[in-house]
């Protein structure tokens, strides 16, 4: 059985900066998976150049098997890969559940049609309704997305990116900037969220690290210098080397 | 969780496209002079092109700069089918006449917009701009088809009467453009309701994240151009019909610049704005320029003004005393209007005379000397009097719209605070 | 050889016209993301300008006090015009260059009226530098290019070597920068403005005299050096250099050939007459196609090249 998800030698230099120095990484179905490392260490990056956001220099991303590598980003998403932004990345001037339904329309297979009417779409309604009642945002359903408190806007940034239905999810820093509670909320969201499905995730909190990943993998300077379950990188010698011993001065940023 | 669909037709809907429809078809039996029901067919015509406009700019954020392009080729391979139809050649009801148009304009939608779409924001404008110039150039190279300066006539009144309809008399004709009127409003209105026109507005607010669910921003952006060009073309061909000649100036950059003049001063972040927009532009342009030569200036004027103070156009002052409404309290915020429109009043008072003198003396002077009369007083633009008493008129206009302006802030804030207790309440 | 020569340097004095214009519409575009409509206009008010000042005090006071004058009307349109309108977005912030534009040149119609004024190329400037075969060339062409290069390396200079200068280099290559630079930046934006419509305005003090001084000029010239940013590539000032002397050549040349399709044909031996298919395309010629052709030349740069000729980046 294929990875879901498979990074080979993958290379990014902006200009004669390498920022992605040969990134090999695979990712089973089904498996959640941690991307950590110090600021600068490129995940951001990496998850823009496996969603296609960047053009790869050089390397292959497979993709359930499949090569993905060069592709657009909406054909990307079309094979079933989502990502969330770090920056909140939403459609401002849409209420948030006419965001979520943007974000099934294409995977329900109603495509650019401009003869249905969107309103007696069944399917569309009943799936973005579900998806709004799923990340709790239920009572602003009809508020303008411009206008949400943070931790709304990162729930529906989750939320669109999921709505698709891809089976593999990126998620970029999900609580970045959250409060312990509404961390606390957002890890079960995202539990509930990716239940079956292949997750990958950027996240510099490392008890949400910890707490939710099987296994995870350390970026420090565009390489991979280790991976595998949090015990085995907990133990890692060189990730304490490069990595866990500026936790504390990461947090405190 | 079943999902019931709302109605296609329900009561609020049914109301208000009815309403449209009886304002439609009443209005020629209220206004009866032929300036009227010339200008209600211009209103008709403008109507269409500045909702095809705001498809482009309102709902998928697409400045445009050219988009008198669709609307002027639409309407010359109207004014050329209709020759034809007229010598003979070609059968075609002139009622569908519209058809021809709107193809013709998807044609070039085609086109063009592949080459446009491929950009967004700035460039796209700019681009659009080069494209109407282009076009505008081409006009005058090709005389055969563009007629050169005089442009090419054409006479409505072709074949056999249909039930005694020939598009003779212009009440006939008024009818055929507020049937198409009708018709493309709803249609353009429905369009918003659709898989497309919902991803066209997620476009507009953030291109890069459709992407990221699935959608082609620019293949968004080339569909909605493309229909946009369609109802385009349907307006010129109207054009055609009723003014029975079209001329280079029709494809020009200044008719496109009208219509986003038209769409953003009605407000382009709302449906009916363009309407708006389209019918207070056309009558401002009939009404003013029998007035004033300047009447460009002021209109410019006024642009400028909505730009900087209203940058929703009217629809969005409108739908700003919603809330207020709704709490009843838009009575408290009167007085204050009344005041701010009187000081507005003074104000204006002071710029239209001293635009009206310097055109009297720079330009007119020659002709008719500098002897003017304003707002019924008579007096020599060559003396320093009226301009002392026109500057302090202007002065004391700023001042008193400044005061009334904070007297306007004051009556909102009260309003504010009541529409935000009835929220929590 | 003779008509190659002259027009040669006549596209090259128009060409380098034009990129004292598409100079200064490149910096404010890079530097602030607005696309300035009104910038022909600045362009033509210059040569309204100098054409009072000129009929007042003579044509050299009017070479300083005109563009000056213009750099003023410059930095009001920044501060309290497009300042204004910033926080609701770039779309805003042209739509207000444009009524601006509508405005300036119906203000010009009402003050100076419809017809061309009669802005005269000073005597002292009138007669012939040097003659090209049989052709008299001007002395007052000269001193157009002599003004431009002499602009070109002011410009050169200021951007290399001033504080300010090396603030607008860097936007030109990150415009995400300049905020966190630290700089005043409302200042240095409604300094570049006002530089940038001063540029445009001393191009209508000498190009104003050299062609034609009337209402029509900033639509004409306004849309070409759209082109010209379009062409060379937006936010790159080399770009803009070279488009602007291509696009000077391409419209200056093609004013002088009055070959058209059909005097290939009959070179081909190709029979027509008029009534061949298409005969009207086939009968313009390149001079009655001249208008066209840089429109022709942008459409052709975006579908091959969108980036534009030395463009890095689009919008």
């Amino acid at each position: 059985m294929p990875a879901a998800l498979e990074l080979k030698a993958v290379h990014k230099s902006f200009g004669k900066t390498a920022i992605i120095n040969g990134v090999d990484l695979a990712i089973e179905k089904g498996e959640r998976h941690a991307v950590i490392g110090p600021n600068g260490a490129g995940k951001s990056t990496l998850f823009n150049l496996i969603s296609g956001r960047f053009p790869l220099s050089t390397g292959n991303i497979l993709l359930d098997g499949q090569d993905i590598t060069g592709l657009a980003p909406n054909e990307i998403n079309r094979r079933g890969l989502a990502r969330s932004f770090q920056i909140t990345n939403i459609f401002a001037k849409l209420s948030v559940y006419e965001n979520i339904r943007c974000a099934v329309m294409w995977s329900m297979g109603y495509r650019y049609s401009f003869w249905k009417r969107v309103a007696g779409l069944r399917d569309v309604a009943d799936r973005a309704q579900s998806i709004v009642d799923m990340i709790n945002l239920g009572r602003r359903r009809d508020t303008l997305a411009g206008v949400l408190s943070y931790a709304e806007l990162r729930a529906l940034e989750i939320g669109v990116t999921i709505a698709g239905g891809a089976n593999v999810i990126l998620l970029d820093e999900p609580t970045a900037g959250m409060s312990n509670t509404e961390t606390a909320d957002a890890v079960a969201l995202i539990r509930n969220v990716t239940q079956g499905k292949t997750l990958v995730m950027v996240e510099h909190d490392m008890s949400v690290v910890f707490g939710l990943a099987d296994r995870i993998s350390v970026l420090v300077y565009g390489q991979v210098i280790a991976t595998g379950t949090p015990e085995e990188i907990r133990s890692n010698k060189a990730v304490q080397e490069a990595y866990l011993g500026t936790e504390a001065t990461e947090e405190s940023e | 969780m079943a999902y019931q669909p709302p109605p296609l037709i329900h009561r609020k809907r049914l109301l208000t496209w009815g309403l449209t429809a009886a304002v439609l078809i009443v209005m020629p039996l209220i206004f009866k002079q032929s300036f009227a029901l010339s200008m209600m067919s211009q209103m008709g015509i403008a109507i269409i092109f500045a909702l095809s406009y705001n498809m482009l700019l309102g709902q998928t954020g697409m400045l445009s700069f050219g988009h008198a392009v669709y609307f002027g080729l639409g309407a010359f391979f109207s004014v050329h089918a209709l020759n034809a139809v007229g010598a003979g050649n070609f059968h075609w009801p002139v009622t569908l006449l519209p058809l021809i148009g709107g193809v013709a304009g998807l044609f070039f939608g085609v086109i063009f917009g592949y080459v446009t779409t491929k950009h967004s924001g700035t460039p796209f404008a700019m681009i659009s701009l080069g494209i109407a110039e282009m076009v505008a150039a081409c006009s005058l190279m090709f005389p055969t088809f563009f007629g050169g300066e005089g442009g090419i006539s054409t006479d409505r009144v072709v074949g056999n009467a249909v039930m005694g309809i020939t598009f003779g008399p212009s009440i006939q004709v008024y009818y055929l453009i507020a049937g198409w009127c009708f018709v493309c409003m709803v249609a353009m209105y429905a369009l918003t309701q659709t898989p497309l026109g919902r991803m066209a507005n997620a476009v507009r607010d953030n291109a890069e994240r459709a992407r990221f669910v699935g959608y082609n921003p620019t293949h968004v952006r080339y569909m909605m151009l493309m229909l946009s060009s369609f109802f385009a073309g349907i307006a010129g061909a109207l054009a055609a019909i009723n003014y029975e000649l079209v001329t280079a100036e029709n494809v020009g950059v200044v008719a496109s610049g009208n219509v986003l003049l038209m769409s953003f001063i009605g407000g382009i972040g709302h449906f009916f704005g363009p309407i708006i927009g389209a019918m207070l532009v056309t009558f401002i342009q009939s009404a003013l320029s029998n007035y004033t030569l300047a009447w460009l200036l002021y209109f410019g004027l006024f642009f400028l003004v909505m730009i900087l103070f209203a940058p929703g156009g009217i629809a969005s002052l409108i739908t700003l005393h919603k809330p207020a409404w709704e709490v009843a309290q838009v009575r408290k915020l009167v007085p204050s209007y009344i005041v701010a429109g009187l000081a507005g009043a003074v104000l204006l008072v002071g710029v239209i005379s001293l635009i009206e003198m310097i055109y009297q003396v720079e330009t007119k002077a020659e002709q008719s000397g500098t002897e003017m009369s304003l707002f019924g007083i008579g007096f020599d633009a060559a003396t320093v009097m009226p301009w002392v008493v026109s500057v302090c008129i202007l002065f004391v206009g700023a001042l008193l719209l400044w005061m009334a302006s904070r007297y306007v802030r004051s009556s909102w804030t009260q309003v504010a605070a009541v529409i935000n207790a009835r929220r929590s309440a | 050889m003779e008509f190659f020569l002259v027009t040669l340097l006549n596209s090259l004095s128009y060409g380098l016209l034009l990129f004292m214009l598409s100079s200064g519409l490149t910096l404010i575009f890079s530097m602030m993301g607005v696309l300035n409509f009104a910038h022909a206009s600045f362009y033509m008010l210059g040569a309204y300008f100098a054409f009072q000042t000129s009929q007042a005090i003579g044509f050299w006071p009017a070479l300083v006090v005109a563009p000056i004058a213009v750099a003023a009307l410059g930095a009001i349109t920044e501060r309290y015009g497009l300042r204004t309108v910033h926080k609701y977005g770039h779309v805003a912030e042209l739509l207000f260059t444009f009524g601006l534009a509508y405005i300036i040149e119906e203000i010009v119609h009402l003050i100076w009226g419809r017809a061309p004024v009669e802005y005269k190329i000073p005597a002292v400037l009138d007669f012939s530098a040097f003659s090209i075969f049989s052709t008299q060339y001007p002395a007052y062409r000269v001193f157009m290019m002599l003004v431009s290069v002499g602009m070109l390396i002011a410009l050169y200079f200021a951007l290399t070597r001033t504080r300010i200068g090396l603030i607008i280099q860097a936007s030109l290559t990150h415009p995400d920068m300049v905020e966190s630079l630290g700089h005043n930046v409302p200042r240095v934006f409604m300094t570049v403005f006002a530089g940038g419509a001063a540029l445009a305005g001393l191009a209508g003090v000498i190009g104003g005299n050299a062609f034609v001084t009337e209402p029509g000029m900033a639509a004409s010239v306004g849309t070409i050096v759209f082109v010209v940013v379009v062409f060379g590539g937006m936010g790159s000032l080399a770009g803009a250099f070279v488009a602007s002397l291509v696009i000077g050549a391409v419209q200056t040349f093609s004013v002088g050939f009055d070959y058209s399709l059909l005097n290939l044909f009959a070179l081909l031996g190709i029979e027509t007459s008029a009534d061949s298919a298409w005969y009207d395309l086939w009968k313009v010629t390149i001079s009655q196609a001249g208008p066209v052709l840089p429109y022709i030349l942008m459409v052709l740069m975006l579908i091959f090249r969108p980036k534009g000729l030395m463009g890095t980046r689009e919008g």
